[in-house]
């Protein structure tokens, strides 16, 4: 390898970094060059992210072995910290640098201008998500969640204005109290393992004395906590809805990600310590994820049905979305992963557009208006007024968010065409094959729900759709500019992009799924700081 | 020395859980500051405790786990120590601007129907 490529995998969390900071010397006044340095990091985080994508897909031919180990300082494993690019954060990072760049170009339409430090902020909760993707530490883990939240405080209450208050402190609080027991969690582990490497983690697990197991398996439950407490499982997740709906639009079009975050987490730590069928801690607490999931999945479809309001509509389904993940991670397959990452990505695309056209949708009604006077006055920018609106109108506005919301509702509901089906039946076919004759119950129960889910998205959103689309009255069509549709225009181009080529992106899932229920691989690769050069004799692991 | 510190924990933990429960907004961020020392100390306790040892070695002589406390875990609770504070500072910024704009400190903004 040269020189430039080994240093590639941290450049994510640098660029962000240098970006946000830089900025923060800048007047508050001076936007434009703010927004050019945001725009530009963003930009550069897409390429890099493409540029890891292919790497971790070119450097294992045998899909066995993580794709590239950063130590920093150079310290070996075991004591230093490590950056490790596998699939899976190879995928999380360029599904956050997606996002990233269409929720600023979105913001620079009017958000940006609503409060102090808008773009470092938003660097620094990119900078967060990269790191939480592609650390393989866990303490450094703990402090890339951190930056992220504190990141995401500032987003979430971007815009001042009471309902945000009030939805925030609540956020606040509780992630607070998460990360007290994610520290917990990690001190345990520290405490019986020795160790906070992942790698070295996964390897310790066999040897751990016979005695001290159940309180290791304590420490990563509790440690789990935390993580569910992210991604948003019910009955930890009442906090979510409340603060994504109250959020300025580009703001929870970004901190969407967060909660599949709490799902990677789970999916790469779950995996890598409980996937060793020799082991006896094998498939610990999957039941707690399959039971777990499915009450999401219900609670999540009742606030879907339940809700008048779009953006709380958005919410309900990401709580939807994490439950099917978290269901479809305590199945345990190798071939459900693969379908679960797939679905994973098409969540993220879709949710993030609907969380930007829900603005773009309410503003042709009066409640979206007055939410937005409401905030400009409350920052005092009297100045700001229709006309001075960046960029061009579109035509034809309704037709377009009209495609654009139904796009949108058949990929949370997974409707064939689109990628969300896709992504739901690449789940649920290998589940009802794997049993052969007889299908299992808990098959029976996650198509069940996945159906019922699909079905309740269904109805809430055409619902919504007619009362905002052929319902609402012709004089009141909103002004949408074209940098605020081209965001979204972009997400939904690639789930179309995902349905059309979902071969190779279903093959890159499935290779992701075959090395994360293989992980001696990746912890052999990881302790020794080298990519194996070739296949080492790492036994294949298959499902239960 | 290790029953003291468990009980020291499990009184901060008990104390802040109770005040993390309470309506009030400041009772719930001295919660959340009594919660984040018993994990603090929690981490610290990990490292294993010891009295009146060298701080890394003894004079003259080599040095070895048996004599010392294992520093990773004094690092890990320095950053949590740091994160928990500037943690604490937002909340308080925004517990500040919550009062100011509903004019309540209960936590949900107002308070609760009797």
């Amino acid at each position: 390898m040269s020189g430039w490529v080994d240093h590639v995998v941290i450049a994510p969390i640098v660029v962000p970094l240098l970006a946000g900071t830089v900025m923060i010397l800048f007047d508050e006044q001076r936007r434009a060059l703010k927004a050019g340095i945001g725009m530009a990091s963003a930009v550069a985080q897409v390429v890099l992210a493409i540029v890891l994508l292919v790497l971790a897909d070119a450097a294992d031919p045998q899909m066995q072995t993580a794709a590239s180990i950063y130590r920093l300082g150079d310290w070996p494993s075991l004591f230093g910290i490590v950056l490790v690019l596998d699939r899976l954060s190879a995928l999380m990072v360029f599904l956050t640098s997606v996002l990233g760049v269409c929720a600023l170009l979105f913001s620079l339409a009017r958000w940006h201008r609503a409060g102090a430090h808008f773009h470092s902020l938003f660097q620094f909760q990119l900078m967060g998500l990269n790191g939480a993707f592609l650390t393989g530490d866990l303490f450094n883990l703990f402090v890339f969640f951190e930056v992220m939240l504190a990141a995401s405080y500032g987003l979430a209450l971007h815009g001042s204005g009471l309902a945000r208050i009030r939805a925030g402190l609540h956020y606040i609080v509780i992630n607070l109290v998460a990360s007290l027991l994610f520290l917990v969690g990690v001190s345990v582990i520290y405490g019986i393992a020795g160790t906070l490497n992942m790698a070295d983690l996964a390897v310790r697990m066999a040897s751990i004395a016979e005695g001290d197991r159940a309180l290791l398996e304590t420490g990563i439950a509790v440690l789990g906590v935390a993580f569910l407490i992210k991604a948003g499982m019910w009955p930890l997740g009442f906090w979510l809805v409340p603060t994504y709906s109250v959020a300025s639009t580009a703001s929870a079009a970004i901190i969407s990600i967060l909660s599949k975050v709490g799902v990677y987490a789970l999916l790469r730590l779950w995996l890598l310590l409980f996937s060793d069928p020799a082991s006896p801690s094998f498939g610990f607490g999957s039941d707690w994820l399959l039971v777990g999931g499915l009450l999401t999945i219900v609670f999540g479809s009742v606030s879907i049905m339940a809700t008048q309001n779009l953006a709380r509509l958005a919410g309900a389904s990401i709580l939807v979305s994490s439950g099917t993940l978290l269901a479809a991670i305590g199945v345990g397959q190798i071939e459900v992963t693969g379908g679960a990452l797939f679905y994973l990505s098409s969540s993220v695309l879709a949710i993030a557009a609907i969380f930007l056209l829900v603005e773009l949708v309410d503003r042709g009604r009066v409640l979206g208006a007055d939410v937005l006077a409401v905030t400009r006055e409350a920052y005092g920018e009297e100045g700001l007024e229709e006309e001075v609106e960046v960029g061009v109108a579109i035509p034809a506005t309704m037709a377009i968010l009209g495609l654009s919301f139904a796009a949108c509702a058949l990929l949370l509901a997974g409707l064939p065409p689109l990628s969300g089906f896709l992504g739901k039946f690449a789940m649920l076919a290998p589940l009802i094959r794997s049993g052969g004759e007889d299908v299992p119950l808990d098959a029976w129960l996650l198509l069940g729900a996945l159906v019922a889910s699909g079905f309740a998205t269904l109805i809430a959103t055409t619902r919504t759709g007619i009362d905002a689309f052929w319902a609402s009255s012709p004089d009141s069509v909103p002004r949408v500019s074209v940098i605020e549709i081209a965001p979204v225009g972009v997400l939904l181009a690639l789930c179309l992009g995902m349905t059309v080529l979902a071969g190779p992106v279903m093959h890159y899932m499935e290779a992701t799924a075959r090395s994360l229920h293989a992980p001696q691989g990746y912890a052999e690769d990881v302790l020794t700081g080298q990519p194996a050069a070739e296949p080492d004799g790492a036994t294949e692991t298959d499902g239960p | 020395m290790e029953l003291v510190v468990s009980i020291g924990i499990g009184v901060l933990t008990g104390a802040g859980i109770w005040l993390l429960l309470r309506p009030r907004t400041f009772q719930v961020i001295i919660g959340l500051s009594l919660l984040s020392y018993a994990v603090n100390l929690f981490i610290f306790s990990t490292g294993g405790l010891r009295s009146g040892a060298a701080p890394v070695l003894e004079p003259g002589t080599a040095g070895s786990l048996e004599q010392h406390a294992d520093p990773l875990p004094q690092a890990l609770v320095l950053t949590a120590i740091v994160i928990g504070f500037a943690t604490t500072a937002l909340l308080l910024v925004v517990l500040l601007a919550a009062r100011g704009l509903t004019g309540s400190d209960h936590v949900d903004g107002k308070e609760a129907d009797r």
